[in-house]
């Protein structure tokens, strides 16, 4: 195969679930909520996708596990910061926590075992067009309708949506379990499309990563889209210069990704303009109506 | 039926106490359904994991010198989240003062003298203080997250350990294994006893002297005016930069003292792996003390039990590890939700005046 | 069939908020197109009132009918749909939002944002409230969003209107405009219930007022036939202490100035400041009156200290330089400084009010913080005395700021600069949000402070304190400070004049003047 489609379809590869799971987070913290949690429930989801793809040999099956898991997983944090108002930041970081250990504990009986792959359509995995439907959807939903016009309100003054007699707390929920149900889709096409086995903690930071392509992008799905190529860029940049034989560390750049990850924070969020107009108001901020 | 929260009027100070207990009662029970899920006695699988490691002194000794570095770190990001300071990066700082500690007798193998371990110490946590003050200085020039950057320079830290440690630090005598030559006298930690190491006399000190600066110094009211209301902090005139930069430099030197002391005790010598999750249980042994340096005594102390507990479990019950993890998940859990009960009381809200009471 | 003698009827309405009564058995009747007026000092029980008859709060007990059938009002949406709508006092809005967008989220239907543009143009130009479609509410100002919360009722031709404190936000001149606006409404037959604290412009306006103490009702009457005095004595139920002044003394010599002091803003949503001049002398008060976003809190934080100046010489503090330091050092030079919000800027939430003495005199009182230690012996000494001076009321010993009422926590806010007895004291909103009494005792104590011999500025956006209190007024608006004229030279049109500065035109009403 002609050696630059080949990386061009790793980078395509490398990027749709950080696109999935960062358009998930995208719609959850414009509703005004930070769940920190995406790493937790992407790998939950990647345990559930595999696990039961394994079992039933169906990866559609494995697909739907994997959304299930991610949804499972934000309704717990959905329950602890909207319903007992638990700080945001510390629920976020339990929720990965728990995801971890609990995915490591699930999936030890799957470690090693064969994987079911995706089936793919002219050499690309079924997820990626649905990734880009997925931001396609987002984009429309939360700038030409009225329940993105309402997610965008709740986020920027949920006392004010609240007065107007908006229920703030139920389309939090919706938000926080539709990021759910991203970020386990994103789990789920790691351990059926990526590397179409188990391996623990194979999110490997992808979760981090996906929250701070939100910040990089303000919260804007196109721009999300742009990020999330360019990360893949920059993570198959690695095997690209391995190939060339430069003789330079693979730790160096395997962890490039992550170096990039923290300057293109730095970029935007020194960037205050850009910042403060367009952070969600209410980002992270507990809501307790009156009554 | 609704769940209603009402807000008290003032900080229940009884929940205050009781609800890390509550948290772990209930952690308890989840537990005890996960044993019970697996086959086996609840209440034989809740004594094997943590009464059983109480009753024998070396596995007492094993929970102190586990307990040494969770609170140790644990203390530290206990004063940075009062400051409202989110260092999730303790783990990557532990390993950075783990490597910058071990310059000493990785060059020097020949160096055997009381000097080397002061070098060791001091070059430990000035390189958990350096890592740490990285995502600081985002943060205060740049105002980037730092959850994001500190978690970011833990993969950072932990491939650059890999790379030392497969590449000029492996021991030409190592058979090829990805490890440094094994540190050897003076190199190591004096012991008491065997296996408790100096260490855990620098937890102790550690939780001493910040609870003494948290309750009776004005550096300690500055850190907590600045976590619960930091526009009230800079009218006081206090820096909140100063108090960013403090915190990460105290809970980075912690760290990296947690680091060096465990690589020059338990593991003798820098490998790819030289904590099981340290960094991140210590957050967990934060909230379970409540943000207080004496409370993280004791929640060290509990959580290095559920590391206990997980190996007497796999030994004893056959079942895995990894549940160590998947308790500490859930207490943290437990515990967020029962900090919900100090400022609310909780309703159950029925029928047509819940209805309505909930549209509200 | 006869129409029903009213509109609407809250009948022995109760409302319990734990252990506080906030309404205790109160009647209202309003008629329709009739302009009525809900009296009351701040913490009456005027704004828990109207959220039920908003359907925002839910009655503990008590009756409500409409056009004279008994109903519940379950939420803001089924009130909206009864043709009542509510502007608030503080605004719910949307300022990442354009204002179309903002009025969408408050009309129910199709959503169709082109269409709604158009409508809102035309209700804009028919009732006097001009507004851009497009903008960005975080570019308006505030007299301008006001518009759109009008508006957005306007648009759902509702039958009844409640505004509650609509002009706390407004210069004289606006005021004046809308009054216009609501008396077009109640000629077209919509009820107006109009919430205040301002007795002249009640007698101005409405055509009858109910008046609320403590949460109950303790008077009915027309306005117009009572006079501002008996109506102050209804609200507060006895005579207000009227604050004393003696002459200010001519010839204090100068102890604070602000030289051409500039300051950039710090943000897309923040005011730069221009050039303030300012020289107060010892033993005067000045107050600065402006409209809330015209660089007030810019300003504050330019004084006190929050955000240092690039230029030391542009604030002086008796002479010495001092517009380059911090806080810290601007309090140790013998400043002291009250901020707008109490809970959270002034005082910290969670703390004791031991603990707050601590937040701004751990650097003037040397024994307080001795070598970094903390005395809180002496925090609580000096916490007492501050309570017993200014008659603080608490619950219990040292309880936490946040569960004092508004009035005695400002009282002690206040009280805790003023123990210190400092040379220059500045006031950002000394009584917004208090009580009566409250603020008798803060304003008489702010005039004493000066009569002793220290430079007072007030900044405040309440012009009947300002006339109480001032020896010398002057006007911010977006940034620039005007000269600073003595009192008896000014009139409320002057400074409303000067509030709106030369940019604004006002609109010809539509034809129906």
């Amino acid at each position: 195969m002609d050696q630059s489609l080949a990386v061009l379809l790793t980078i395509i590869t490398a990027a749709t679930p950080l696109l999935i799971a960062a358009m998930g987070e995208l719609v959850v913290e414009r509703s005004g909520v930070l769940n920190l949690g995406v790493e937790g429930m992407m790998v939950m989801g990647a345990v559930a996708g595999f696990a039961v793809a394994f079992v039933t040999g169906s990866t559609l099956l494995g697909v739907f596990a994997a959304i299930f898991a991610g949804v499972a997983m934000s309704a717990l944090f959905g329950f602890l910061t909207l319903t007992l108002v638990a700080n945001q930041v510390a629920a976020g970081l339990a929720l990965t926590l728990l995801g971890l250990g609990l995915s490591g504990l699930i999936g030890e009986s799957f470690v090693g075992q064969p994987g079911v792959k995706m089936p793919t359509l002219f050499g690309i995995d079924a997820l990626v067009p649905f990734s880009f439907l997925l931001t396609a959807g987002v984009a429309y939903v939360l700038f030409k309708t009225k329940i993105g016009l309402v997610i965008r309100a709740v986020g920027n003054s949920h006392n004010s949506a609240h007065a107007l007699g908006y229920r703030v707390i139920a389309l939090r929920y919706l938000s926080v379990m539709f990021g759910g149900a991203c970020a386990g889709l994103a789990g789920g096409y790691l351990s059926l499309a990526y590397t179409p086995q188990w391996i623990e903690n194979m999110t490997a930071g992808r979760g981090w990563i996906a929250l701070a392509l939100v910040v990089f992008a303000s919260w804007r799905p196109l721009r999300t889209l742009v990020g999330a190529y360019l990360f893949g860029a920059v993570s198959i940049l690695g095997f690209v210069v391995q190939s060339m034989g430069l003789g330079i560390p693979s730790q160096f750049l395997s962890a490039l990704p992550y170096l990039v990850t923290v300057i293109a924070l730095v970029i935007i969020s020194g960037n205050k303009r850009l910042t403060q107009a367009n952070t969600p108001a209410c980002l992270a901020q507990s809501f307790v109506p009156d009554r | 039926m609704r769940l209603i929260l009402e807000k008290r009027p003032d900080r229940s100070p009884f929940f205050a106490i009781a609800s890390p207990f509550l948290a772990l009662l209930l952690t308890l029970i989840a537990g005890g359904l996960i044993f019970a899920l697996r086959g086996i006695n609840p209440l034989e699988g809740l004594y094997v994991y943590f009464v059983e490691p109480l009753t024998q002194l070396w596995s007492v000794e094993q929970l102190i010198v586990k307990a040494t570095p969770l609170i140790l770190i644990g203390v530290g990001l206990a004063v940075c989240y009062m400051a409202n300071v989110w260092n999730i990066g303790a783990e990557g700082q532990l390993t950075m003062g783990a490597i910058a500690g071990s310059i000493a007798p990785v060059m020097f193998p020949e160096w055997q003298d009381p000097s080397i371990l002061v070098v060791m110490l001091i070059m430990g946590t000035i390189g958990g203080a350096l890592y740490g003050a990285i995502p600081g200085l985002l943060k205060t020039r740049f105002n980037a997250n730092e959850i994001l950057t500190s978690l970011m320079l833990v993969y950072v830290a932990g491939l650059f350990l890999d790379w030392l440690v497969r590449g000029p630090w492996r021991d030409p005598q190592g058979y090829n294994f990805p490890v440094t030559k094994t540190f050897a006298g003076w190199q190591l930690l004096p012991t008491f006893g065997g296996t408790i190491h100096l260490g855990a006399l620098f937890a102790l000190l550690a939780c001493a002297a910040l609870a003494f600066v948290m309750a009776r110094t004005l550096i300690g009211f500055e850190i907590k005016v600045t976590g619960n209301a930091p526009r009230a902090g800079r009218f006081a005139g206090f820096s909140r930069n100063r108090m960013v930069m403090l915190c990460f430099l105290l809970s980075g030197g912690l760290a990296g003292l947690a680091g060096i002391c465990e690589v020059a005790s338990v593991v003798g010598k820098l490998q790819p792996q030289i904590s099981p999750g340290y960094g991140f249980a210590a957050i967990i042994v934060a909230f379970l003390g409540r943000l207080n340096p004496l409370g993280v005594l004791f929640a060290g102390l509990l959580l290095a039990l559920s590391y206990i507990g997980g190996e007497a479990a796999q030994v004893t019950l056959g079942i895995s590890d990894k549940i160590a993890k998947v308790f500490q998940g859930i207490l943290l859990f437990f515990i967020l939700s029962c900090d919900t009960l100090i400022l609310y009381r909780i309703k159950f809200e029925t029928g047509r005046v819940g209805a309505l009471k909930a549209a509200e | 069939m006869t129409a029903p003698e009213y509109l609407l009827e809250a009948i022995d309405i109760v409302k319990v908020f734990g252990t506080l009564r906030a309404n205790d058995g109160v009647t209202l009747q309003v008629a329709p197109g009739q302009i009525h007026a809900l009296l009351g000092e701040n913490g009456a029980g005027k704004s828990t009132l109207v959220k039920m008859l908003y359907g925002s709060l839910q009655p503990t007990s008590g009756t409500i009918k409409w056009m004279g059938n008994e109903i519940v009002i379950p939420n803001p949406n089924a009130a909206r749909k009864l043709g009542i709508g509510m502007v608030f006092q503080h605004f719910s809005l949307f300022e990442a939002l354009t204002v179309v967008e903002n009025i969408a989220l408050a009309m129910p239907g199709k959503f169709d944002l082109e269409a709604l543009s158009k409508k809102v143009e035309f209700y804009s130009g028919e009732y006097g409230l001009p507004l851009n479609p497009r903008a960005t509410v975080a570019d308006l100002s505030v007299g301008e969003r006001q518009r759109i919360e009008i508006l957005r009722c306007l648009m759902q031709e509702p039958k009844l209107l409640i505004l509650d404190e609509p002009t706390a936000v407004l210069t004289p001149q606006e005021a004046g405009l809308l009054f216009l606006t609501l008396r077009l409404l109640a000629s077209e037959g919509c009820s107006v219930l109009y919430i205040s604290h301002r007795l002249e412009e009640v007698k101005r306006l409405c055509h009858w007022a109910t008046i609320l103490r403590h949460g109950k009702v303790v008077a009915s009457c027309d306005p117009r036939e009572e006079t501002a005095a008996s109506l102050a004595r209804l609200m507060v139920g006895g005579d207000i202490h009227t604050v004393r002044a003696a002459k200010a003394p001519r010839d204090g010599a100068v102890r604070f100035s602000l030289k051409n002091a500039s300051l950039e803003a710090d943000g897309p949503f923040a005011v730069e400041l221009k050039n303030i001049n300012l020289e107060v002398r010892g033993g005067e008060v000045i107050a600065i009156a402006g409209v809330a976003g015209n660089g007030q809190s810019e300003l504050f934080d330019a004084i006190s200290g929050e955000r240092p100046l690039s230029n030391g010489n542009a604030i002086l503090i008796d002479g010495a330089s001092c517009g380059a330091t911090g806080v810290i050092a601007r309090r140790r030079m013998g400043a002291a400084f009250v901020p707008e919000e109490r809970l959270g800027h002034g005082a910290v939430p969670v703390f004791p009010l031991s603990e707050n003495v601590v937040l701004t005199r751990h650097s003037d009182d040397a024994s307080l913080a001795e070598k970094g230690l903390l005395k809180r012996g002496k925090a609580n000494s000096i916490s007492a005395r501050v309570i017993k001076t200014y008659d603080v009321r608490m619950g219990k010993a040292d309880p936490e700021a946040r569960s004092l009422s508004g009035g005695n926590l400002q009282k002690f806010v206040v009280g805790r600069e003023l123990d210190r007895q400092p040379k220059v004291l500045v006031v950002n909103q000394p009584t917004w949000g208090v009580d009566a009494g409250a603020a008798a005792t803060i304003r008489q104590a702010l005039i004493d402070l000066a009569r002793a011999g220290s430079a007072v500025i007030v900044i405040s956006q309440d012009l009947d304190e300002i006339f109480e209190l001032a020896d010398r007024i002057a006007v911010i608006s977006r940034g620039q400070l005007s000269e600073a004229h003595p009192a008896h030279e000014m009139t409320a049109e002057k400074i409303g004049l000067m509030m709106a500065g030369s940019h604004e035109k006002e609109t010809p009403h539509a034809a129906h003047s």
